[in-house]
C-alpha cells in the first residue's frame, strides 16, 4: 500500500480523499493556490506545498508544477479528484513517466472514451445501446425520410457541427420533415459553414442515469448500482439519488451488464461512470463515460456501504477487488444536494465571499462533505460548489424528510447559497412523486408565480425579528461594555457592520 | 432602550428594559414576555412565552438580515436619540454610492463619468466565479464619479461609483 498519496484538487473533493486517506493510514500531501492558502484542504493535509496562481492554469491544471510536487514530497500516487486535471489522458502520461501511480483509468482507456467516433465503434460491437439514427449527415431528403419511418416519430434533426440548439429541429410528423430539414441545414451553414444534418429518434422528458462500475486491474469489472441525476440547472446536475424511482432490480442488471461491457470494450480500470439517457418507456440509450470519480458518489456509498474511494486506492495499489457482483447489495435510498455559493434572487449568479456564521447539520442519515468553514472567505476564482448534504433513508420518503430536516438546520451567513433551491424541489409533488426528467428544474423555476409557501414560516416572524433586532443590539453591546468579547471574531464584524446604524457596534468598535 | 426597527421596510417601536435579571419588552406598546440567550455571536435563542426560536443574524458590507427560521427579513435598526439615525433617513435624495455585490474583477465600464442614468441602467460589470454581474444605477441622474479601472480587483462594499 502507499505510504504517501498527492492531492491534485481542492475544496470538498480534496477534503474527501485526504480522509480516506488518514483512514487508511496513508500521509496525504495537498497542493494549492494563491488564494488557497486558508483554505480547508491545506488545513487538513499533512504536507501542503504551493503551486501558483489562482488562474486554474497556473496551479491546479499544471502538470509539470505537481508532478514536482510528487517528487519533492515523496508521493507514490497522486489522487487527480473530479474536475481540473482527473480526466486528463495526458496527465496520467506524466504520472506514468515520473513512477507516480495516478488513481484513475490509464491514458489509452482515457483516450478511447474521449474519441467519440472510435467509443462508438467499439461499443457497437460490444451490443451497447445507442439513441438509433444515423450517426453521419444524411445525403438526402429520400434518405431522412427513410431513417424516420425505420426508428419512428418524433424524431431530431442535429447539426453535426453543431452545438447550443443551433440547427436541432425537433418533428412529429412526417409532413414536416422536408420543412425543418431544410430549416435545420440552412441554420446550421449559417451559424456553423457547414450544413451537414443527421438524425436521431428524439427522447422527449428524457432521464439522466447513471452507473457506477468499478475495475481492478486483474480484469474484474464490476457495477454499483445507479445515480439519477435528471435535476440538472445549464446541464450542471444539482440533485442526485440512488437508487433511481424507476429502475428495478432487472432493469438495473441490463443496465449495469451494458455498463461493464462499456467498460470492459475501453479496457477500463478503477471507479468510473457509464451514463445512459432513459426514454418515457425506460429504454435506455449509452451517453458517454466519465472516466473519474463522480462528485454524486457518495449516494452510491451510501446504498452500498462501500467507500469508493478507499476502493480507488486499494485498486491503485494493485489489489483485486475484495467482492463479486453477487455480493453487491443495494440497501435503502440516499440523495444528495449540491450546496453551491450562488444568489437565488440573482438569477443563481455565483456568490462568493466570507462565510459570517456557519450553521451545520447533523443526525440521523446526514452525510455532509463540506470544503467550507465559518471565517473562511470564498474565493471567485473555481467553481462555487461548497458542500454537498446527503439525506439517506431506509426508503426514499425517508430520506426526504431526513434531508428537508437537515436543510433547515442548515444556515450559511455572509455569502448567498442554493439552498431554499433545494427546500422547493424536494416539497415539488412531481419530485415527491420521482416524476423525473432533465427539464424538470426549468420548468419549476418557470412556475414562479406558483410557487406553495415556504411551510412552517411563523405569521409573527417579523415581529420576532423585529425583537431580535433590538436583542442583538443591547446583548452585544452588553457583552462589550462588560470588557468581555463574545468571541475572538466579534470584534471584527462589528467593524466591518459599524457604518450602519447599528450603534452598539460602532460603540464596540469605540472602545476597542 | 427604545429603538425604531424596520423588518422588511415595516416600522415598530421597540423599548427594551431590563427589570430583575428579565428583559421587558413592548413591542409598538404592546407588553411581551421575552427570555433571550445570545447561543454565540450571530445567534440568538428567543423565548415569546414558551415558544422558542432561534434567530440568525447576518451582516454584509451595509446591509443587515435577520434570519427567523429559514424565512430571511432585511433589518434596520436606529436609536431615536441618535443625531446620525435621522441624518441617515434623510439622504435617499443626495448622492448614491454603487457598491460592489461581492468580490470580484471590474471587467467593463458601461456608463462613464458625466453620462446620464436611468434608474436601473447598467453602470459597471463585475465578474466572479466566471459570470458577469450587471451593477445597476440605483436612480435616476448622472455619473459623478467612476471610482475604480477596468481590470480593478474588487472586495465586497467596496464604491464602485457616484450617482448623483
Amino acid at each position: 500500500m502507499f505510504k504517501k498519496i498527492l492531492i491534485a484538487n481542492r475544496g470538498e473533493i480534496a477534503v474527501r480523499v485526504i480522509r480516506a486517506c488518514h483512514e487508511m493510514g496513508i500521509e496525504a500531501v495537498a497542493v494549492y493556490s494563491e488564494v488557497d492558502r486558508a483554505s480547508l484542504h491545506v488545513r487538513k493535509a499533512d504536507e501542503a506545498y504551493p503551486i501558483g496562481a489562482a488562474a486554474a492554469s497556473e496551479s491546479y491544471l499544471n502538470i509539470p508544477k505537481i508532478i514536482d510536487v510528487a517528487e519533492r514530497s515523496g508521493a507514490q500516487a497522486i489522487h487527480p479528484g473530479y474536475g481540473f486535471l482527473s480526466e486528463n489522458a495526458k496527465f496520467a502520461r506524466a504520472c506514468a513517466e515520473a513512477g507516480v501511480k495516478f488513481i484513475g483509468p490509464t491514458a489509452s482507456a482515457m483516450d478511447a472514451m474521449g474519441s467519440k467516433t472510435r467509443a462508438r465503434q467499439a461499443m457497437e460491437r460490444a451490443g451497447v445501446p445507442f439513441v438509433p439514427g444515423t450517426s453521419r449527415g444524411l445525403e438526402s431528403y429520400e434518405q431522412a425520410e427513410q431513417v424516420a419511418a425505420r426508428i419512428g416519430y418524433p424524431v431530431m434533426l442535429k447539426a453535426a457541427a453543431g452545438g447550443g440548439g443551433k440547427g436541432m429541429r425537433l418533428v412529429h410528423h412526417p409532413q414536416d420533415l422536408r420543412s425543418s430539414l431544410e430549416g435545420a441545414r440552412s441554420e446550421a451553414e449559417r451559424s456553423f459553414g457547414d450544413s451537414e444534418v443527421y438524425i436521431e429518434k428524439a427522447i422527449i422528458n428524457p432521464r439522466h442515469i447513471e452507473m457506477q462500475v468499478l475495475a481492478d486491474e486483474r480484469g474484474h469489472t464490476v457495477y454499483l448500482g445507479e445515480r439519477e441525476c435528471s435535476i440538472q440547472r445549464r446541464h450542471q446536475k444539482v440533485v442526485e439519488e440512488a437508487p433511481s424511482p424507476i429502475v428495478d432490480a432487472d432493469m438495473r442488471r441490463r443496465m449495469g451488464e451494458v455498463a461493464v461491457r462499456v467498460a470492459q470494450a475501453a479496457g477500463y480500470t478503477n471507479a468510473g461512470t457509464v451514463e445512459f439517457l432513459v426514454d418515457q418507456e425506460k429504454n435506455f440509450y449509452f451517453l458517454e463515460m466519465n472516466t473519474r470519480l463522480q462528485v454524486e458518489h457518495p449516494v452510491t456509498e451510501l446504498i452500498t456501504g462501500l467507500d469508493l474511494v478507499h476502493l480507488q486506492i486499494r485498486i491503485a495499489a494493485g489489489e483485486p477487488l475484495p467482492f463479486t457482483q453477487d455480493e453487491v447489495n443495494i440497501r435503502g435510498h440516499a440523495i444528495e444536494c449540491r450546496i453551491y455559493a450562488e444568489d437565488p434572487d440573482n438569477n443563481y449568479f455565483p456568490s462568493p465571499g466570507k462565510i459570517t456564521l456557519l450553521l451545520a447539520p447533523s443526525g440521523p442519515g446526514i452525510r455532509r462533505d463540506s470544503g467550507m468553514y465559518e471565517g473562511w472567505m470564498v474565493p471567485m476564482d473555481y467553481d462555487p460548489l461548497l458542500a454537498k448534504l446527503i439525506g439517506y433513508g431506509t426508503d426514499r420518503e425517508q430520506a426526504i424528510s431526513r434531508l428537508t430536516r437537515a436543510l433547515n438546520e442548515y444556515f450559511v451567513g455572509g455569502i448567498k447559497t442554493n439552498i431554499s433551491l433545494f427546500r422547493r424541489i424536494l416539497r415539488d409533488p412531481d419530485f415527491r412523486a420521482g416524476n423525473l426528467h432533465t427539464g424538470f428544474l426549468d420548468q419549476m423555476l418557470k412556475r414562479k408565480e406558483a410557487i406553495p409557501a415556504e411551510p412552517g414560516v411563523d405569521a409573527n416572524a417579523p415581529e420576532i425579528a423585529a425583537i431580535a433586532a433590538g436583542m442583538f443590539t443591547v446583548l452585544g453591546a452588553a457583552a462589550a461594555t462588560a470588557g468581555e468579547r463574545t468571541s475572538p471574531d466579534s470584534g471584527g464584524e462589528a467593524a466591518a457592520g459599524s457604518k450602519s446604524n447599528w450603534k452598539a457596534a460602532a460603540h464596540r468598535e469605540a472602545i476597542r | 432602550m427604545t429603538y425604531d426597527v424596520a423588518i422588511d421596510g415595516k416600522q415598530y417601536r421597540l423599548e427594551l428594559n431590563r427589570v430583575e435579571g428579565l428583559w421587558r419588552c413592548r413591542l409598538d406598546g404592546r407588553e411581551i414576555e421575552v427570555d433571550a440567550v445570545l447561543a454565540r455571536p450571530n445567534v440568538l435563542s428567543l423565548r415569546l412565552g414558551n415558544k422558542a426560536y432561534e434567530v440568525k443574524c447576518e451582516r454584509v458590507a451595509q446591509d443587515l438580515h435577520l434570519w427567523v427560521g429559514s424565512a430571511r427579513f432585511a433589518a434596520e435598526v436606529r436609536d431615536p436619540r441618535s443625531l446620525r439615525g435621522r441624518s441617515r433617513a434623510l439622504d435617499d435624495q443626495g448622492p448614491k454610492k454603487l457598491t460592489a455585490p461581492m468580490p470580484g474583477r471590474v471587467v467593463r465600464i458601461l456608463a462613464h463619468q458625466g453620462v446620464q442614468v436611468e434608474a436601473g441602467a447598467g453602470v459597471l460589470v463585475v465578474e466572479a466565479m466566471k459570470m458577469q454581474n450587471e451593477i445597476k444605477s440605483p436612480k435616476q441622474g448622472t455619473i459623478q464619479k467612476i471610482l475604480v479601472a477596468e481590470g480593478a480587483a474588487v472586495n465586497a462594499g467596496d464604491v464602485l461609483a457616484i450617482v448623483e
